[in-house]
């Protein structure tokens, strides 16, 4: 098969995408044909799941592509000019990078390090997103974001000293009185959520049992995705006794899973978020089997892709890592928890969310919150609170929700 | 430049803060004095007619560790032998770039080889150019015994010997892969060790193809006189695989003394699977591991007073600020901070408590053993490293 060239798309390439991704392509055939091929797949492969993207998602997409056309090719050639500066080995090259971008995605990066060409892909596409970024300024919310992150439910003390990344940032609060704070916390999101309705813009997110909260919030937990994570998991082991896999087989297989494949919902009101759930099991390392992980890449996610104005992550118990002398010993249970670790892992990962909201439009004026669940200390970081700062006096949850802002 | 400004800096700027941050802290914590730093000279010339022959032992991390949670003072209660104990005794290089490919059998074939190799890191394939055992083997005319690698089992088989028609087969080190002797030494029908056994934390469902000069368990019964019940036994007393991997390189020493011996370890690489926890217990266990291969080295009549050893991550991992990546988790960015980790060598010879920070390659080890051990490694692309070598 011979190579085909971005030149030579016509509306007919586009048959297999489902009909918004089919309809924004065929839009913009004239420029698609135009664009480098190494950097064409990238679009293509948001343009596949368009249907599929949060509303944020399809914005960006919608608002680069528009970007784009709006070039001159002399503009366009300028912008892109790092791209054009790398090269393809023919295999790649007759890669369907239209059909199956991802994959063709996969052996670019394969290529891309191989060929020592990796720090020039990194150069060409910061070249281009501080171009884009800067014909297209982020879009401020109306409201301020929020996020919180609940770490160490289990943990009756510690001596592990929290928030240690965070307190820099804003104020450490040790004399917290939270009779009732996850549900304070709750009940804060379930407000912004009925005051500010926005598709996707509200997220709770539960390494456990996810709690109550209400309808207009998104919801995604690591228990609620038990079954998915179980067959998602034999079907990987399915390959792997097959004795025909490797890592690319693998992969080819995770890419090909449908929601409905693992008994997650597909009809057209769940498939966006039950597409978003398959791929933090499919795309994420560690989220099948470790609920840390889990909490931690799907709170990254649904920042990084459905920018939302409020995410609240609660980490639960993951399962310990039996070390090797008690696995050899048959003493092992699969069942049994890790508080301590995991409240490590959670302490990184709430600096990682706060790190993740930063990134987002309004960074300034975003605020953001951490409790050590059922303890007295509390990191608040938000527009008005100093830097650095420890507080011992009394103070209540309510209370640091309405100063944070 | 802060460390804090590093999104914004180019990559010199970057590889040079991190340098200077390792610099600044190991002066601190190790409490050696200015004027015994940044020196820039040859080493002190050894008398070397006096000496038995040299040996090299090679410790090299398979999963990169950052400076947060090593060099860097929030990181120092993580690595307390390896700034207390081995740092005072060694010359240590603060800036090594790793310019090729971020994936641990590769890379790792890139240091052994001197070369920045290009195979696919999963692929069950043997290094295109010579390795640093097979130099050191043809040129010094040695026997098989005389250089070992003791590795994970992610396709770490082959590392041992290149396809080099120069070089490669019979001219090699023998390779032994401890996770894949414990799971051969299990009885029968014996499960539920998948976990413990598997072969790649980047990429955990992967079982490679396993051919190559690794060794099996009836060798190693007769190398290292060790019966397969005494193996298994001993391995239910250890935590790690990385603990195993060491026990069997302290027999190695003691039984063969091979004058070369290569140890990757590999827990630390347990970051891929997200939890942070387990990640610095990674770490904290390569610190204390590597002080325990010290000590033997020291305690060894074979290799006291004769050995010197190089100990450096084969790179680092992605950076907490690049939103292309997810901090410590993997090395896929290949970010400055990715590619940039450091070195440490120690042994007879070897200045003490000197820091280097000018940028180093990796890929300077094997010119830099070859000078050590008096070999030519004539198709290695790195550099010897004068402050050493």
């Amino acid at each position: 098969m011979s190579a085909m060239v971005p030149a030579q798309l016509t509306p007919e390439s586009f048959h297999r995408y489902p009909p918004q991704g089919q309809k924004l392509c065929v839009e913009h055939l004239d420029l698609l044909r135009e664009l480098p091929l190494i950097l064409l797949p990238l679009l293509l492969r948001e343009a596949i799941e368009y249907d599929w993207r949060f509303p944020a998602e399809r914005s960006e997409l919608d608002l680069q592509l528009a970007y784009l056309a709006g070039l001159s090719n002399t503009q366009r050639e300028s912008v892109l000019d790092g791209f054009s500066h790398l090269t393809l080995s023919a295999e790649v090259a007759k890669s369907n990078w239209i059909e199956t971008p991802s994959v063709f995605i996969e052996q670019l990066t394969t290529h891309l390090w191989a060929t020592q060409q990796m720090d020039g892909f990194r150069a060409a596409a910061q070249a281009y997103a501080a171009a884009w970024q800067a014909a297209n300024p982020q879009q401020q919310l109306e409201m301020q974001r929020l996020g919180i992150v609940v770490v160490g439910q289990g943990v009756a003390a510690t001596d592990y000293p929290l928030f240690r990344k965070l307190r820099p940032k804003g104020v450490f609060f040790t004399r917290v009185s939270a009779p009732d704070g996850l549900r304070t916390l709750l009940a804060s999101v379930s407000a912004r959520a009925s005051a500010h309705p926005l598709p996707f813009g509200h997220w709770y997110i539960d390494g456990g049992v996810a709690e109550s909260i209400g309808s207009s919030v998104t919801t995604v937990s690591y228990a609620g995705l038990e079954p998915a994570r179980t067959a998602l998991l034999n079907r990987m082991q399915g390959v792997i006794e097959s004795g025909s896999s490797g890592p690319e087989a693998l992969r080819t297989l995770l890419a090909q899973v449908k929601p409905q494949d693992v008994g997650l919902p597909s009809d057209t009101d769940a498939a966006v978020l039950s597409h978003f759930q398959l791929s933090l099991l499919t795309e994420g390392s560690g989220t099948q089997i470790f609920s840390t992980t889990f909490a931690q890449w799907a709170a990254r996610e649904a920042l990084r892709r459905a920018q939302p104005a409020t995410v609240l992550v609660r980490f639960a118990p993951r399962q310990r890592q039996q070390p090797m002398n008690e696995l050899l010993s048959g003493k092992h249970s699969s069942n049994e928890l890790d508080p301590e670790g995991s409240l490590i892992d959670a302490d990184m990962a709430a600096y990682y969310t706060w790190l993740n909201q930063q990134r987002l439009a309004g960074a300034d004026q975003a605020a953001f919150l951490a409790w050590f669940e059922d303890h007295n200390q509390v990191i608040a970081i938000g527009p008005s609170l100093p830097h650095g700062t420890v507080s011992s006096a009394p103070a209540t949850l309510e209370q640091i929700l309405t100063w944070i802002f | 430049m802060q460390l804090r400004d590093l999104k914004t800096a180019s990559r010199g700027e970057v590889s040079a803060a991190v340098a200077h941050s390792r610099r600044e802290f190991l002066r601190a914590a190790a409490g050696v004095s200015a004027g015994s730093l940044f020196s820039f000279a040859p080493r002190v010339l050894r008398a070397s007619a006096l000496r038995p022959e040299p040996k090299a032992v090679v410790v090299t991390f398979g999963g990169g560790a950052r400076d947060e949670e090593t060099f860097a003072p929030e990181g120092q209660e993580n690595i307390p032998n390896l700034v207390q104990m081995l740092f005072p005794q060694s010359t240590f290089f603060a800036q090594v770039v790793n310019k090729g490919i971020l994936g641990h059998y590769v890379a790792t074939a890139s240091l052994a080889t001197g070369v920045y190799e290009t195979f696919n890191n999963f692929a069950a394939v043997s290094p295109h150019n010579p390795t640093v055992f097979e130099y050191f083997r043809k040129d010094l005319h040695r026997r098989a015994n005389d250089a070992w690698v003791v590795a994970p089992s992610n396709g770490f088989n082959r590392i041992g010997e290149s396809d080099h028609r120069a070089y490669g087969a019979g001219l090699g080190a023998g390779v032994i892969l401890p996770k894949h002797l414990l799971a051969s030494s299990m009885s029968a029908g014996a499960t539920g060790y998948d976990h413990l056994l598997r072969d790649s934390y980047e990429a955990p469902f992967y079982t490679p193809e396993l051919a190559g000069n690794e060794v099996e368990m009836q060798k190693l019964k007769d190398l290292l006189k060790l019966s397969v019940d005494d193996f298994s036994a001993h391995a239910r007393s250890l935590a790690s695989p990385d603990e195993l991997s060491v026990y069997i390189a302290r027999r190695l020493m003691r039984e063969v003394a091979p004058s070369m011996l290569w140890i990757t370890l590999h827990d630390i690489d347990i970051a891929h699977s997200g939890t942070y926890s387990m990640y610095v217990e990674g770490i904290r266990r390569s610190d204390r591991l590597c002080a325990e291969i010290w000590k033997a080295i020291e305690s060894e009549p074979e290799y006291a007073g004769r050995t010197t050893m190089f100990i450096l991550p084969d790179f680092g991992r992605d950076s907490d600020t690049d939103p292309g990546g997810n901090g410590f988790q993997h090395h896929r960015t290949g970010d400055p901070l990715s590619r940039t980790t450091w070195m440490m060598a120690l042994g007879p010879g070897i200045r003490k408590g000197v820091v280097i920070d000018r940028p180093v390659e990796s890929i300077d080890l094997v010119p830099t053993l070859g000078s050590l051990l008096g070999f030519q490694p004539r198709f290695a692309q790195g550099k010897a490293l004068p402050e050493i070598a």
